[in-house]
């Protein structure tokens, strides 16, 4: 059910990694979770994260939570478009992009969970 | 059994005002015992409350007094109180409430029972009136936004400095430059809520201070201490330019004069609007306000009201951005604060609304040109005005021995000067001032003997100008321009209160809230002029009234706690929880225990306490709960164990926020005492404790109580609030002081609140409310506050589940209906059940607070059995509306509940496309044909309101296209 071309963290981001970069979300399962999207706090492009690290905040009318970068490396590009249009986060969440990241160890993927294991966790 | 009317003494019979505050009736109470099959209320207690915690005997508090006896004994009170004319200054200044708004406001029920505005859809009316303020506020700073109050000036600077210790990009950068020209009061909590945050003060002139790569932020005042106007401009422009952001205090009223500090750049502006028509009440209550540009709205602290749509597209107003509070983010959050000021918020908007910017523009001339006029002629007698640029406050410098005289014949006159330093007076006048008040200084700078000189013609003195003049409009909107005659006054105030339900309308079952009866008896002294009109720092000896008032208080709440000690100071519950933690953290650094800095807190807690902890330097370590909602013991000892070194204290509410008297709470507390923490109880639930248990029997060491539960300070729409604490013998040391009038302890922590006694004139609600119920009556309200939870209970158990329960199946003053079963089933979920009861003319119960997905009840002992009924009714037909649902006789989408609430706009229009009736949607139950609430609005769009975030009143376009 959850794309076989993401992976996926425990935190509930997806990624996905093509061309060397890797693009970043949050997951059906974690929009559900939070309701209405309304705000998506984003990293400045250049900062460098490492796997783990909080990057962003995103809001709903009744919650908040962190994101978590799942992979290290550095902030290539910020969605814009979730500054005005949050409400894509619920509609598309597995498009709805949040930050693209140039990853500095391409060993880390290894430890993210593939779209059955997450499915699993999710259950 | 201790029913209503017989724990009294009876010098005008049997109407007791327990009688009065009590909802249910002798015979009900045995109508009530067979519903939940108790053979007394005794007997129902003795299931509630664990027999280790009982109190032996009554609480050893002064006989019951009839409501006439204490209005009397008020009224001798209140003429030990001596209303001099208080030229003090300090941010507080008196003020003419206008009639129209002290009747229809500030001594209506409509407006001061109401909760805070979290059921928007029935909140219309004071939503729209704290947006007013926002918009009177913002632009009369110049700033962007301005969020819906503070607690008081003083916290609201301790705000600002937290908001750019959040936002600022420089980093490592700890330092705070503050202007030593502050007002001592604001320098002080300042300090005080610097120091946990490991953010370091430096007192400096901003405008010579040199802005390193260590410093973030600057808070400066303008009008400062000594009541000068600066330009801020050039001080700003090279703050920005080295990356610090500033912050200023000022003076609202100025603000129609001169220039706003948000047109000289500054990046948040705050101060007090009580001199908008609030009176000093000695303190407060007052609403302090807070202004922002709009990139630093989400890290804002306190209350923002925003704009939003509803189902049908008509504009609505609701509290924006709640993600930002306490009750969401707990230790991550902007702030501890909950309780706003929006009583008194609204009553200066409601000044605004009158006065309008035309208005305001002629009451500061006025008072300008008074002080000028001043100036001039103690010119004439050897006094030299210092300030240069003033609005109403001159600083005066003489002769050394002259001031002596003068301070006499001020005395004499029963006038209050400030004397700072010796030579030095200052005056700060106010819009009360006549002619005679101005002449009668003269006189008192005259030396005897001599003829004072004369004052110049009155409005002679020109506006000012050049940079610091204001040239910009403000108030433009139609709002603030069209209500000026009295009529159109009194039915804009009344038209804003029929939107609203308030407990002069139906009960508000808000669990954890206690929106008990707020008395008459209990409310109408706040607005005598001899508490109202008193200056919080006007001299001790002019307020004896007021200092009887404070020692019985201390004394009555000592009792009540168990405590010996209690500080009066802390204006909200969560300011409680703040000055309670720092005076435990005194007590650990004073055993040379400094190291301890970890706050155990159970998972039921409310945000509040990871807030106030995170505020007080504490890092919060979470305790688990057991399935049944009760402190997990095995954790809590792992936990104590581990943090044996560090452990700072436990904070935990009780009975819990699940409404439980957990069994164990002695031994809960035994457990952190032996690995060197402190027991922090949350009075949050103290209704169900009063007269029958005790923090201190339960072995607690500090706890707060709010008043505005309680002890029936009303809510005031969402505030005021009042949270005082009390303290165990080896904590009386730490509690607070205040730097201009003397309070605390011997080692007393510095102040939390701007005023010694907090907000002093409601201090004087609860002070009625004991002194009226006794001993006797306060713990029969505690019972029969349990009673009412119970009977709910036994009468809804059946239709819905309750959550938790003590081990006799019995809750204690408020109990958790699940609603989750109902969501899987048919997709009716806790909102829809919030919403639809609006069609039955009620307000809402706590929504998904202590757990999601549920609603929390509290009726209160003030609520008769009729009302109960008529709620538990109202859930009952509900529940029915629901079963339908599930049955599928009605649509999942399509349905009563999914639509609520209905307006009288919706349920007449000639298109009628719901596939229910419009009888069902307006006329559930018959009861409604005789007295129906409409909602002004239907379901509101909050996402909407959060993505489209508007924080003042919309533009006259918009009122257009949505008419």
């Amino acid at each position: 059910m959850y794309p076989t071309d993401l992976k996926y963290t425990k935190e509930h981001e997806w990624v996905r990694l093509k061309d060397g970069e890797a693009e970043v979300g949050i997951t059906d399962f974690a929009q559900k979770q939070l309701g209405d999207v309304v705000f998506v706090e984003l990293p400045e492009v250049g900062r460098k994260l490492t796997q783990g690290e909080v990057f962003g905040t995103i809001e709903s009318v009744k919650a908040v939570s962190e994101l978590f970068s799942p992979v290290s490396g550095e902030v290539i590009a910020v969605n814009g478009e979730l500054g005005s249009h949050p409400e894509t986060v619920n509609a598309k969440p597995h498009d709805a992009w949040m930050v693209r990241i140039k990853p500095t160890n391409a060993a880390e993927a290894d430890s993210l969970l593939d779209s059955a294991a997450y499915g699993e966790l999710t259950k | 059994m201790t029913t209503a009317a017989t724990s009294t003494g009876a010098e005008y019979g049997s109407d007791t005002f327990e009688s009065r505050h009590i909802g249910p009736r002798e015979a009900d109470i045995e109508r009530m015992l067979n519903v939940v099959a108790a053979p007394s209320v005794d007997a129902l207690i003795a299931e509630i409350v664990p027999a280790d915690i009982r109190l032996p005997g009554a609480l050893p508090l002064a006989p019951a007094e009839s409501e006439f006896a204490y209005l009397r004994h008020l009224r001798a009170l209140a003429s030990q109180n001596q209303v001099w004319r208080s030229y003090l200054g300090y941010g507080y200044h008196d003020t003419i409430t206008p009639a129209v708004i002290l009747r229809n406001v500030f001594e209506n029920p409509g407006w001061y029972t109401p909760y805070t505005p979290y059921q928007a859809e029935i909140a219309q009316g004071r939503l729209e009136s704290l947006l007013n303020f926002q918009t009177m506020v913002s632009d009369l700073c110049g700033m962007d936004v301005a969020n819906a109050s503070l607690l008081d000036e003083a916290t609201a600077a301790a705000e600002a400095m937290a908001l750019f210790a959040r936002v600022h990009k420089r980093a490592g950068a700890t330092t705070f430059v503050v202007s030593p020209d502050v007002f001592p009061h604001v320098r002080q909590v300042i300090e005080t809520r610097a120091v946990p945050l490991g953010i370091h003060l430096r007192f400096e002139d901003p405008a010579t201070a040199e802005f390193g790569p260590d410093v973030f932020g600057v808070y400066v005042q303008s009008p400062d201490d000594h009541g000068r106007i600066a330009n801020l401009r050039s001080m700003i422009d090279r703050a920005h330019g080295a990356g610090v952001l500033v912050a200023v205090g000022t003076d609202l009223l100025s603000l129609a004069l001169f220039t706003p500090p948000g047109e000289f750049g500054a990046d948040v502006v705050v101060g007090n609007a009580q001199r908008f028509g609030v009176p000093l009440g000695y303190g407060g209550p007052h609403a302090a306000f807070f202004a922002t540009r709009e990139s630093f709205v989400r890290q804002s602290p306190g209350r923002i009201i925003g704009v939003s749509v509803d189902s049908k597209g008509r504009r609505a107003y609701r509290m924006a951005l709640q993600t930002r509070e306490q009750h969401i983010r707990r230790e991550k959050a902007t702030s501890n604060i909950c309780t706003a000021q929006a009583l008194l918020a609204n009553i200066s908007a409601f000044y605004g609304v009158y006065h309008g910017p035309t208005g305001l523009i002629d009451i500061a001339r006025r008072v300008h040109d008074q002080a000028s006029r001043l100036a001039a002629a103690l010119g004439r007698l050897a006094w030299t005005e210092t300030n240069g640029v003033f609005f109403d406050t001159l600083r005066l410098t003489g002769a050394p021995e002259r001031a002596a005289e003068v301070r006499r014949g001020a005395e004499a006159r029963h006038i209050n000067l400030r004397y700072p330093e010796a030579g030095i007076v200052q005056i700060s006048l106010n819009e009360t001032v006549s002619e005679a008040d101005l002449a009668d200084i003269v006189a008192a700078f005259t030396p005897v003997g001599s003829t004072p000189p004369a004052l110049g013609a009155p409005g002679t003195t020109p506006a000012p100008g050049g940079e610091l003049g204001r040239q910009s409009a403000f108030m433009t909107h139609p709002v603030f321009n069209q209500h000026h005659s009295e009529t159109e006054m009194m039915r804009y105030i009344r038209g804003l209160e029929r939107k609203d339900i308030g407990l002069d309308r139906a009960m508000i079952p808000l669990g954890s809230c206690t929106m008990k009866l707020n008395a008459a008896a209990e409310m109408m002294p706040v607005s005598w002029p001899e508490f109202a009109r008193i200056h919080p720092f006007a001299p001790v000896a002019q307020t004896t009234g007021y200092q009887q008032i404070f020692a019985e208080l201390e004394d009555a709440l000592g009792r009540i706690t168990g405590f010996p000690a209690v500080s009066l100071q802390p204006n909200s519950g969560a300011q409680g929880e703040f000055a309670g933690l720092l005076v435990i953290q005194a007590y650990h650094r004073a055993r040379g225990q400094g190291q301890r800095n970890i706050a155990l807190i159970p998972q039921s807690a409310h945000g509040t306490n990871p807030a106030s902890a995170a505020m007080a330097g504490l890092s919060v370590v979470i305790v688990a709960c057991d399935d049944r909602g009760n402190v997990d013991l095995a954790d809590l000892r792992a936990k104590a164990e581990k943090h044996r070194d560090r452990l700072s204290c436990l904070m935990v509410t009780y009975p819990s926020t699940h409404g439980v008297f957990e069994g164990h709470i002695r031994e809960i507390c035994a457990i952190v005492h032996e690995h060197g923490g402190q027991v922090y109880m949350d009075g949050a639930n103290m209704n169900a404790q009063v007269g029958l248990t005790s923090p201190a029997a339960i072995g607690a060491d500090v706890c707060h109580l709010n008043l505005h539960k309680t002890f029936a300070i009303p809510h005031g729409g969402g505030g005021p609030g009042m949270g005082p604490i009390a303290v165990a013998a080896h904590l009386a040391p730490y509690l607070p002081g205040h730097p201009v009038v003397k309070t605390g302890g011997a080692s007393a922590i510095s102040a939390v609140s701007a005023a010694p006694w907090g907000s002093s004139s409601i201090l004087l609600i609860s002070y009625g409310y004991i002194r009226m119920l006794g001993a006797g009556g306060a713990a029969n309200a505690t019972r029969i506050a349990m009673l009412n939870a119970n009977y709910i209970k036994a009468r809804l158990e059946k239709h819905f589940p309750v959550l938790y329960a003590g081990n006799n199946g019995r809750v204690a003053h408020e109990l958790i209906f699940d609603m989750r079963p109902f969501k899987q089933q048919t997709g009716i979920d806790e909102q829809d059940v919030a919403k639809r009861l609006m069609d039955y003319g009620f307000h809402a119960p706590t929504v998904s607070f202590p757990v999601a997905g549920t609603l929390m009840v509290e009726p209160t002992e003030s609520e008769p059995i009729e009302e109960l009924d008529r709620f538990c009714d109202a859930m009952i037909a509900i529940h029915a509306e629901i079963q339908a649902v599930a049955d599928g006789k009605a649509d999942r989408q399509d349905n009563v509940l999914k639509h609520a609430p209905h307006t009288a706009e919706d349920v007449s229009a000639n298109e009628w496309t719901h596939a229910y009736s419009r009888e069902a949607a307006a006329y559930p139950v018959h009861s409604l044909r005789a007295s129906k609430f409409w909602p002004p609005v239907s379901r509101i769009d909050n996402p909407y309101g959060d993505r489209n975030l508007m924080c003042e009143c919309p533009p006259i376009e918009a009122y257009q296209s949505a008419d």
